[in-house]
């Protein structure tokens, strides 16, 4: 039931319409950051202003939303948000991956596969790739303009001068289409692979810096590496201890003081899917009630 | 090889009221390949400052100065550096350099310009280090340390490291023991021999005697005191 | 073919430049200079503060617009060329030396970093190759090997202007553009650092604008001078006729001002 003091998703008509214009941008120019006029939300910035402001400029009555943080979609920020369209928009939720049309997500790309139609909302805190090495944004801007990307390298450079390996595990950069060096927000560079090529659309959201970039259905993106250090997605080298999924990223819990502790994926709708199929990792059996 | 005609040369002092001070006119002199003239005249008679205009350090007033095909006196100073790389050597009485480079790379330098191997440059740089008895403990360090005698020589080895078509000596035997201004004079009766032009100052008039083959009094190109 | 025979090869100027004129509104930041530089050759630009000296090199390297006159770098006008060739030509024809080495480093980032960047910003992609060429580089300019890993900060004045050079000409360029390079250091450490510019180009075959108002650095490193006076050449040739036999009124003074050249 939407709440009749605010207007459909809480944003305005004609905002909505200014982030929609840039979102229309960001997608006819893949990876490019588009300025636009952020507005100040009901949530701290860091929350998912951001992510916020583009999933409301995307949402339709006929919506069905999914909120995920880290994977989640019980933490508190995943749970506030998911409220927060229910009540300004009157939108449909779930927490099941194939059933979602929009899904908007901190530093997770969700496990099962995305399909044509569904739109993926990034929250991002810090939009510019270049940001740490070159503090100046005239700079950066001029870098992008001219594809000066050199810097990029020096990064990852020095990742391996000063830890034998590329030590960047997530917020990798990304070639976009040979073109825009774009960050991905920060997801584990386990996820980077699934950015590319994907059938959903992908939109990026980022509401202190005012940015909003894009990946539209099937782009392709880069991860940026040395040919004798070839980008490598990473996780914890272990299975699930509660569905035994081994391709799937994994958090790690402390369970008590003795030094005990499981691998379970992030992606809960992910394993609890498999555990209803009637996978059982190490663990899964002797404590169903552990939920992460 | 050398060719000076019409030469005239003044000194215009700005800081000084303008003052103009003319220092040579209708200077002429020939240098033929193989052989070497020594220029005479008292001190201040423009010894100096007929080289250095020869060297094109000094700027000509009017006249040429023709080094092979290159009239100095009109040339652009990237044909100057040419020459001066390929075809003129110059002697001068000081030794300029950059102070940590060693005496060995010192003397080889005028032939890595000329893009010399470095191998066969400082060898050809210790070959004449030792002819003119610096001993080779000191090959490594800069000359700038050195004694005036011994500054002297490497600014010789130096001048002589390349084969030059034309050679500028000024006082080449100053302030050198016997044994050492033996082995200078050897140097450009040899370089004499091979059919270099040089055109000389010496005081040493034994030297001057003995390695040239004409003298030129300088005491002829001073301005008239009208002028 | 070694750099003499490139050298003797070329027909026509590395940088031609007519009629360079850039003004700060009435005032006059440099004007009408016109002159021509050679592969191989250093040209020294003299002058006291404010003469325009460091003006006119930034709008030979770009960092400026001047507001009349043409530059040519090898028959390309400069002027004319959008932003992306010419920062093309900043990073790998084109090298600057800044008097600070901070203003010329990442002091965040490696030595090693440091020196590679030009590379990749061209496209290295080999780790392994870029370290090689990095280390090869430090060796160069006398810097151990051992310290590729360490930052700028962590480097003396000397060994910072060092890694800058290095960083610059890791590229291979063929024009240099130097803002004294020896300013701020000590005096054995500039002799050290004269030693190793005057090797490289040699060695190199480099063309380099070296602006200083030390007129020694001049004397051992430039072939030509240009001296400068309230954004004006007043004389210009080469550099010991300059220094030994001055023309104009003030280049005299400049140089009778000098204790010994």
């Amino acid at each position: 039931m939407t709440d009749q003091a605010y207007n459909f998703a809480y944003l305005d008509e004609q905002t909505k319409r200014m982030i929609r214009r840039a979102l229309l941008k960001a997608i006819a120019v893949p990876g490019y950051q588009v300025p636009f006029a952020s507005r100040e939300m009901p949530m701290p910035y860091g929350w998912g202003t951001g992510g916020v402001q583009v999933t409301a400029a995307c949402l339709t009555p006929e919506d069905r939303l999914k909120v995920i943080d880290q994977g989640a979609d019980d933490t508190t920020n995943a749970v506030s948000i998911r409220k927060f369209f229910q009540r300004t928009a009157g939108v449909a939720t779930t927490e099941h991956t194939p059933d979602a049309t929009v899904i908007q997500t901190r530093h997770r790309i969700p496990e099962t596969a995305l399909k044509a139609g569904q739109i993926l909302v990034y929250q991002v805190p810090i939009p510019e790739p270049l940001r740490f090495l070159e503090p100046r944004e005239s700079e950066t801007r001029k870098m992008h303009e001219l594809e000066d990307y050199g810097l990029m390298h020096v990064k990852l450079y020095e990742d391996i001068a000063r830890h034998g390996t590329i030590a960047t595990a997530y917020a990798y950069p990304v070639k976009v289409e040979g073109r825009y060096v774009m960050d991905p927000s920060p997801i584990p560079k386990f996820d980077n692979p699934k950015l590319s090529g994907n059938a959903a659309i992908q939109l990026f959201g980022a509401g202190r810096e005012q940015r909003i970039y894009a990946l539209p259905p099937w782009t392709e993106a880069v991860s940026l590496d040395f040919d004798d250090h070839p980008f490598q997605p990473s996780k914890a080298p272990h299975d699930c201890d509660l569905c035994g999924a081994a391709d799937s990223y994994l958090d790690e819990l402390i369970t008590d003081d003795l030094g005990g502790r499981m691998f379970v994926c992030s992606d809960t709708d992910f394993c609890a899917g498999r555990r209803a199929a009637g996978h059982i990792g190490r663990l899964g059996a002797a404590e169903p009630e552990v939920v992460p | 090889m050398i060719r000076i005609e019409n030469l005239s040369k003044s000194f215009t002092l700005h800081n000084q009221g303008g003052a103009v001070i003319p220092v040579m006119a209708d200077a002429a002199l020939e240098v033929a390949p193989g052989e070497c003239v020594g220029l005479v005249g008292q001190s201040g008679a423009g010894k100096s400052t007929l080289m250095r205009m020869v060297y094109g350090n000094y700027l000509a007033a009017g006249g040429s100065i023709r080094v092979g095909a290159l009239d100095v006196a009109r040339a652009a100073p990237r044909e100057i550096i040419a020459l001066r790389r390929d075809t003129l050597g110059y002697v001068s009485q000081f030794l300029r350099v950059v102070p940590r480079v060693s005496t060995l790379d010192v003397v080889a330098e005028p032939l890595l310009a000329l893009g010399r191997p470095a191998g066969a440059a400082r060898a050809r740089a210790a070959g004449l280090l030792s002819r003119l008895n610096i001993p080779e403990r000191l090959w490594q360090l800069s000359p700038t340390t050195f004694s005036g005698g011994e500054q002297q020589r490497v600014n010789i080895a130096r001048g002589f490291a390349h084969d030059y078509p034309a050679l500028l000596l000024d006082e080449p035997t100053a302030s050198l023991d016997a044994t050492n201004r033996e082995v200078v004079l050897s140097l450009i009766e040899e370089a004499r021999a091979r059919g270099a032009a040089i055109l000389g100052i010496f005081h040493d008039e034994a030297a001057r005697a003995r390695v040239c083959d004409r003298l030129v009094d300088v005491t002829g190109f001073t301005p008239r005191a009208a002028a | 073919m070694t750099a003499m025979d490139r050298i003797a090869a070329v027909t026509r100027p590395l940088l031609q430049v007519d009629g360079l004129t850039k003004r700060y509104g009435a005032r006059i930041g440099c004007a009408d200079v016109t002159f021509d530089l050679w592969p191989g050759e250093v040209l020294g630009i003299v002058g006291e503060s404010g003469s325009g000296k460091s003006t006119l090199l930034s709008c030979l390297a770009g960092h400026q617009r001047a507001d009349l006159g043409r530059i040519l770098y090898d028959g390309r006008d400069v002027l004319a060329m959008g932003e992306t060739e010419r920062r093309g030509l900043g990073r790998t024809d084109w090298a600057f030396v800044h008097q600070n080495p901070r203003d010329g480093l990442r002091m965040g980032v490696t030595a090693g970093g440091n020196v590679g960047e030009r590379l990749m910003a061209v496209g290295a992609r080999h780790y392994g190759q870029i370290r090689d060429k990095a280390t090869d580089w430090l060796d160069r300019v006398e810097i151990a090997a051992d310290r590729i890993d360490d930052r700028p900060s962590a480097f003396s004045g000397g060994m910072q202007q060092r890694l800058q050079i290095a960083r610059n000409l890791v590229s291979s360029p063929r024009l240099v553009f130097m803002d004294e390079p020896t300013g701020g250091l000590d005096v054995s450490v500039q002799a050290r650092l004269l030693d190793l510019l005057r090797g490289l180009v040699r060695d190199l075959g480099l063309s380099v604008v070296i602006v200083t108002h030390d007129l020694a650095v001049v004397r051992l490193l430039a072939h030509r001078l240009m001296v400068m006076k309230s954004g004006r050449v007043v004389e210009q040739g080469l550099t010991d006729q300059v220094l030994d036999d001055p023309q104009h009124a003030y280049t005299q003074l400049l140089v009778s001002s000098v204790l010994q050249v």
